[in-house]
């Protein structure tokens, strides 16, 4: 058990004293930036790795807070759901189905609670896959020469969009816009490329400044625009009445939840919300004319939720082990490894060794720190959540303007977050992904250094791109994930759609 | 209903494909000579899949999100000079007036009285200056309050 013994060095990073308080900081932000409007994890995340570069800390104490920051955003994503009816991201869609009947019967705290259980099981049941698959995974990419991880990242920027994404051309355009500004600096053999003779572009665009840009700031103006200014009406949770049974009640659903969401996490192109959708329409299936799913339903909580959580774990393990991130928020996580200058992939597990597994233990100890966190603090989040926008936003950008600044203390790298977050606001108008921009700038590098080697190992022969059997099945399998979406995409959109409708929201 | 962003940005994206293939013909040859794959061949390859992926948008675009006008797009932009003049005054006027004058005006324009809106910017300024200085030991620049500072 090679694997266990890498685990107790984990745990022996994870639990040392400073890496613990971060990460009890990091599952307390993470739930906040999840349950406050207009915050996705992925900007909250963004927004505080400038911070943790600034504050000096150790590579993994850095790794391990945003890694709790990721796992709260996604617990506190449902507090939104279940009491005000409007998900705070995209799969946590799933959840106001029958969390708000829940809530308005007056169960609000109960449906949080089950909310926070079976958020816990997921994420516990796909970090444990993750432990599992990742070593093997990472084995097994060890054998990948330079074609078959060009091909992968054409994989990853394919499938990005996911097969539920709406016009597959506009993740191409996107990702092409971010490769562009990548190429952007001095490349590996010393030439200057579309630089202007700038100085301040010779070491190329600093991704972290493009992140926070596109993220934050165009989501000020997003708001600006929706005149949504003014704060939510205030909760009134009642005590909360969970007895053990009730528990026990909504585990077979959790778990089920749970495994469906760690796998639709692993693979390419499914993502989070699939997860969840697949959770609850399983759940749905199982329990049949027993449930009375859409009218207030634990069991319709527990299943989407415990598939949210455990697809955002297993969103972890291509990005760990292959270095191609499946979400929008791994990217951001992959952001984080890059600038600390570890390369992320299957060497990673070999050379890392003490961060990845440091990484993966807090992975689990956060779930418990979420856990005992949310059940008795759920009313300070509950508090939070009226806080009105008007006043959080222009605060938000001030903490993402004062990150940036003590990156380097220079005021042209400001000009360039304002530049790019009035680039992303006209790029989410036109409905272009900003993920495979991001995407796009992390990976461009990688992917031009593996193309080159791959053509000067053959001599400049294209054909070696699509050389081995694996490389054409990456190929094969880009192509579909591009084809798809047009195909599946309507039919599964107009589905979810009608599982939103089919669920009488009486006022 | 008007299909004329993804037709105008189409165009745009064409012109930048070329534009940037162009530039990446100029680009030098490498030291030792030129190779099968040049710092030329990436870029080539990248302004190639753009100008298609663009002429597909020109030619199948999907229908326009309404740009604002009128009031919101003057909000927008007074956010973005807000923004603008915020990082160009950061340095100059010190951190904590600058924070004071931009978060302030920001919560204004999006609906907050201004007192409260003044006084938010006001307070998340200091209370972010005195952690950065004092626990991060961070230096923020403190501009024209510099002069209070106790030598």
């Amino acid at each position: 058990m090679e694997t266990l013994g890498f685990l107790m060095d984990g745990f022996a990073v994870a639990l040392a004293p400073e890496n613990l308080m971060f990460a009890l900081l990091g599952a307390f932000l993470g739930t906040l930036i999840g349950a406050l409007p207009g915050l996705g994890p992925a900007n909250g995340v963004a927004i505080l790795i400038p911070l943790a570069f600034t504050l000096g800390l150790a590579p993994e104490t850095a790794l391990i807070m945003l890694t709790a920051v990721y796992a709260g955003a996604m617990y506190g994503g449902r507090i939104s759901s279940i009491l005000l009816n409007i998900p705070g991201d995209e799969p946590a869609m799933m959840t106001c189905l029958d969390g708000y009947p829940m809530a308005k019967k007056g169960k609000a705290s109960e449906a949080l609670a089950i909310s926070a259980v079976a958020s816990f099981m997921g994420s516990l049941i796909a970090t444990i896959g993750l432990i599992l698959l990742a070593p093997l995974l990472a084995k097994f990419a060890l054998t990948f020469g330079p074609a078959e991880y060009f091909a992968l990242f054409l994989l990853a920027f394919a499938t990005l969009g996911g097969i539920t994404g709406k016009n597959p051309m506009k993740t191409v355009v996107a990702a092409c816009i971010g490769l562009m500004i990548a190429t952007v600096g001095m490349d590996n053999t010393g030439v200057q490329r579309f630089t202007f003779g700038t100085l301040e572009l010779y070491e190329g665009v600093d991704f972290i400044i493009a992140i926070v840009g596109l993220f934050a700031i165009s989501e000020l103006m997003f708001f600006i625009e929706d005149k949504a200014g003014g704060g939510k009406a205030k909760m009134v949770v009642n005590k909360l009445k969970l007895s053990w049974k009730d528990i026990r009640e909504i585990m077979p659903s959790s778990i089920r939840g749970g495994v469906l969401g760690f796998i639709a996490g692993v693979l390419p192109g499914a993502g989070a919300s699939l997860g969840s959708f697949i959770g609850y329409t399983l759940e749905k299936k199982v329990v049949g004319s027993k449930g009375y799913f859409g009218e207030g339903d634990p069991r319709g909580v527990a299943g989407p939720e415990a598939g949210n959580n455990g697809a955002s774990s297993g969103a972890l393990v291509p990005m760990l082990t292959l270095g191609v991130p499946g979400s929008g928020t791994t990217a951001v996580l992959l952001a984080l490894l890059i600038s600390l200058n570890i390369t992320p992939g299957p060497l990673m597990f070999t050379q890392n060794a003490d961060i990845v597994w440091g990484v993966i233990a807090a992975l689990l100890i956060g779930n418990f720190l979420l856990l005992v966190l949310n059940i008795p603090l759920v009313g300070i989040f509950v508090r939070l959540l009226s806080v009105p926008p008007k006043y959080l936003l222009p605060v938000v950008t001030m903490v993402a303007f004062v990150g940036i600044y003590s990156i380097s203390n220079t005021t042209f790298d400001l000009y360039f977050m304002v530049a790019f977050g009035v680039a992303g606001y006209v790029f989410r108008k036109l409905e272009i992904p900003l993920v495979p921009i991001i995407l796009g700038l992390l990976l461009g590098p990688e992917m031009e250094k593996n193309l080159r080697h791959a053509l000067d190992l053959s001599d400049g022969d294209w054909t070696t791109l699509w050389g081995s059997g694996l490389a054409i099945g990456l190929w094969v399998f880009a192509g579909l994930g591009l084809i798809l979406p047009y195909i599946v995409g309507p039919l599964l959109r107009r589905r979810m759609n009608n599982a939103m409708k089919e669920v009488p929201v009486s006022d | 209903m008007t299909v004329f962003n993804d037709r105008i940005f189409g165009v745009v994206m064409v012109v930048l494909a070329v534009a940037y293939g162009w530039g990446a013909l100029q680009l030098p040859e490498p030291f030792g000579g030129s190779e099968a794959v040049g710092p030329e061949t990436f870029p080539l390859l990248l302004a190639v899949v753009l100008g298609l992926a663009s002429l597909y948008m020109i030619v199948r675009p999907d229908p326009d999100n309404a740009w604002p006008l009128s009031r919101t797009g003057v909000e927008l932009i007074i956010a973005v000079v807000v923004l603008v003049l915020y990082a160009a005054l950061l340095q100059p006027l010190g951190f904590i007036i600058s924070t004071l004058l931009a978060v302030g005006t920001l919560c204004w324009r999006m609906g907050a009285g201004p007192r409260n809106a003044y006084a938010t910017g006001g307070i998340a300024g200091v209370v972010v200056f005195l952690v950065f200085t004092f626990a991060l030991d961070l230096a923020l620049p403190l501009g024209l309050l510099g002069i209070l500072e106790v030598n």
